[in-house]
């Protein structure tokens, strides 16, 4: 019987993640005085598209196939290690979190080898670009888990978020906050939100992630949409368990809040799109360092005290 | 109340890491302001505020957070400068050169034969503070983010003092407060007096003497 209280939870991530970005354009709308697209457009997008055959060129060969299915595997793999609601998923052991920074790492790497064999000059930019990015981005990430598992003494994020109550806000706070706030950056970068990058730009010429999956049709952009909304949930549950230390008895209220929370992270990074313009292309590795200095203090904090 | 003035020392670190990245004058003299603001309220979290205690915060916020960034805006449209801060560095190089300064600052701070204070990190900080402020003079090219950069050690400064002393001694600290008034005053009237005689304010360029020319550019 055990077993159906972590299955239903990942049941619920894999049919709840797109709802996210549904969330996110609904914010976006609201700000912008439009009635936007309706929430659930992305499970329209995607039945649409898996009801379609692809069309693959010429030039391109098996890596350019197989990158929408690592990439999306490898999410799935992520969201089986994390914690919900800061329970223990199914899969987790000692030392998982760098097990999820290599998972998303290999993730990144299916994509861009796919968005280079598809040997456009366009996809080679977007390619590089986001392989520059990851070069700030990663670091702050695994300094943010770093400081983590120093605060709360777990190296199995499991442990981690399970071990992060309402006293460890009491007793660290500041390296928290910093954390907390290191990650959304990460999240924002990572998910080619808008301080980043801008999903919903249609000039190659500015676009990062979006370029990437440019000659991707059919089933494989399904799989490239549904992998984007998996890692948004992946990042966005970090925050979540992060800022809902509170571990009541139940596992239901437990779980409803931490889909609320969910929710309310996904409407943050909607205001955020909304009210803030998208930095030059030069300026995003300026705010990747701000979250790595984020973290790198929450890490002095954590060693000093 | 301890994680509360944690929070604030926090605070005054992110303050320090937001300055050396500020690419615009006007953000670095309210960074400043709030950062001395900052550091003046963080004596009233220690216990019960004594009155003195309290008249003292309310000078300091009044100083820090009003008249001097009055003083230096006033000093920097006159002076008809560029907007921007010009500095010598990149801002990546300004941010790993704090974050280097508060890696060496905590272990100078776990080293120094001080008396135990009660809140962490406070020695660290006011030494980051201390630092960014020779940053701050050292890798920009204006008079005044010299005259920042002078504010923001007196932060650092301050902030040191509170963690050596429980109380401090009234008289001394009217008297620094006094002499850093006198300063930026000074200095706010020299800064418009460089740029009305030379045309700009950059620190690089006043290192000769108007009078002064080497033989080969003689006009």
């Amino acid at each position: 019987m055990e077993i159906i209280k972590p299955l239903s939870q990942y049941l619920a991530v894999m049919v709840l993640s797109p709802l996210l970005l549904g969330v996110i354009n609904r914010v976006k709308a609201f700000f912008a005085g439009r009635r936007g697209h309706p929430t659930l457009q992305l499970y329209f997008d995607l039945y649409k598209l898996f009801s379609k055959t692809p069309v693959y060129s010429r030039t391109t060969t098996w890596v350019f196939r197989a990158g929408p299915v690592i990439g999306v595997s490898a999410m799935v793999t992520v969201l089986a290690v994390l914690p919900f609601a800061g329970r223990p998923s199914f899969l987790s052991f000692e030392g998982d979190f760098i097990f999820i920074i290599y998972l998303l790492g290999l993730a990144r790497f299916a994509t861009v080898l796919a968005a280079l064999d598809t040997g456009s000059a366009f996809e080679g930019m977007g390619a590089s670009r986001e392989m520059q990015f990851a070069v700030f981005a990663e670091p702050a990430f695994f300094l943010g888990l770093a400081a983590l598992a120093r605060v709360t003494g777990q190296t199995s994020l499991a442990g981690m978020f399970g071990a992060l109550t309402g006293d460890t806000w009491r007793v660290a706070a500041p390296v928290l906050v910093l954390l907390t706030a290191s990650f959304f950056i990460v999240l924002l970068a990572e998910n080619s939100r808008v301080p980043a990058d801008d999903p919903a730009t249609h000039l190659e010429l500015t676009m990062i992630h979006e370029v990437m999956a440019l000659d991707h049709s059919g089933p494989d952009l399904a799989y490239i949409l549904y992998g984007a909304s998996l890692k948004l949930w992946v990042f966005g549950s970090l925050i979540g368990c992060m800022v809902l230390p509170r571990h009541s008895g139940s596992w239901a209220s437990d779980c409803a809040l931490f889909l609320l929370v969910m929710f309310v992270v996904a409407a943050a990074v909607g205001v955020v799109e909304s009210s803030m313009a998208r930095l030059r292309l030069i300026k995003v590795p300026y705010m990747l360092i701000t979250a790595f200095a984020f973290s790198a203090l929450a890490l002095i904090f954590q060693m000093g005290r | 109340m301890h994680t509360f003035a944690e929070l604030i020392i926090v605070l005054i670190i992110l303050l320090d890491l937001a300055l050396a990245v500020t690419g615009s004058l006007s953000s670095c003299i309210r960074l400043v302001a709030l950062q001395g603001v900052v550091a003046g309220l963080l004596p009233l979290l220690a216990g019960a505020p004594h009155p003195r205690a309290l008249l003292f915060a309310a000078v300091i916020v009044t100083l820090k957070g009003a008249v001097f960034p009055w003083l230096l805006m006033r000093a920097r449209d006159q002076s008809g400068a560029r907007k921007d801060v010009e500095p010598l560095i990149s801002y990546p190089a300004s941010i790993a050169l704090c974050i280097g300064a508060f890696i060496a600052s905590s272990w100078m701070g776990s080293r120094l034969p001080l008396p135990e204070t009660q809140v962490a990190w406070i020695v660290p900080a006011s030494l980051a503070t201390i630092f960014t402020g020779f940053l701050l003079i050292t890798t920009r090219s204006k008079a005044i983010t010299q005259v920042l950069g002078y504010l923001v050690i007196e932060n650092g400064i301050y902030i040191f003092g509170l963690a050596l002393f429980v109380e401090q001694p009234m008289m001394v600290e009217l008297a620094i407060l006094l002499d850093v008034f006198v300063a930026v005053f000074v200095m706010g009237i020299a800064i418009f007096h460089i740029s009305r005689e030379f045309d700009h304010i950059d620190t690089a360029e006043l290192s000769e003497l108007s009078d002064w020319r080497r033989a080969g550019d003689a006009k």
